[in-house]
């Protein structure tokens, strides 16, 4: 568990943090990069649209193992959960712009997306929860 | 992160170094902004070989850099992308939109 507050200056430390973690996990370099990038971008959001911006508001970040079957075989993986006590997201409003567009902004989603293999939004009592779930290439589970 | 400001001839260089992300973003967009908007230059270079790291909110910076040096006829580079920036303007589908060069030289020759 990471307790941080909204501070962006944090953002590098939470970076730091994801890398170490999905290198220690096996993750390929590139899914390393594109995971830590989901997260940064996440927490950011987090940071702009949950706070408006207020350094001193909580995040709460939850790492844990994920794992899945999948066709007789088992994927391991990382489950990021990310909590913050702001306003409920309009899940709705969650839309990156189209790629198409040559202009700043909404491409942050567009990272997470593309990064991880679940994102789900949620609402509960009065914390809004990310979901990331990011699986590695498959193992056997047949105990091999 | 760090940004610094450098002139050969027609051109301005930025040399940045360090993370690009949302918390100092701001400042790379003033500085390139202010350096197209006044007209200095007709060329901005952007050397990015010291950056590991750059977020949406710096690719918005330079998004706005390139932007506003198109409407002013200038010309917008990047140089120098580290491979973690190569796939964020990959990802964005904007790797074909700038300018972009290895090296200062061949910025400086084009």
């Amino acid at each position: 568990m990471l307790e941080l507050y909204s501070n962006p200056r944090l953002l590098s430390v939470v970076r730091g943090a994801v890398e170490r973690l999905t290198e220690t996990l096996g993750f390929p370099a590139a899914q390393c990069r594109s995971i830590t990038r989901a997260v940064d971008e996440a927490v950011s959001n987090v940071v702009r649209h949950a706070y408006g911006n207020r350094p001193d508001q909580p995040i709460a970040m939850y790492f844990r193992r994920a794992q899945r079957g999948r066709q007789g075989e088992i994927e391991h993986g990382l489950e990021i959960l990310l909590c913050d006590r702001g306003p409920a997201v309009d899940v709705g409003k969650l839309q990156g712009r189209p790629l198409e567009e040559i202009r700043p902004g909404g491409l942050g989603l567009h990272f997470i997306r593309q990064a991880m293999d679940t994102v789900e939004f949620t609402r509960k009592g009065p914390t809004n929860r990310l979901r990331l779930v990011k699986y590695l290439a498959r193992a056997s589970s047949n105990g091999r | 992160m760090q940004i610094s400001a450098r002139r050969h001839d027609s051109t301005t260089i930025f040399d940045v170094s360090g993370d690009i992300d949302f918390a100092n973003s701001r400042e790379v967009r003033q500085s390139v902004l202010r350096e197209v908007c006044e007209g200095r230059t007709s060329r901005v270079v952007v050397n990015l070989s010291q950056v590991r790291y750059i977020d949406s909110s710096g690719v918005a910076s330079l998004i706005e850099g390139l932007k506003a040096s198109r409407d002013l006829g200038s010309r917008f580079i990047l140089i120098g992308l580290s491979t973690s920036a190569r796939e964020v303007l990959q990802l964005s589908r904007l790797i074909k939109v700038f300018e972009i060069y290895d090296n200062e030289e061949q910025a400086l020759a084009s």
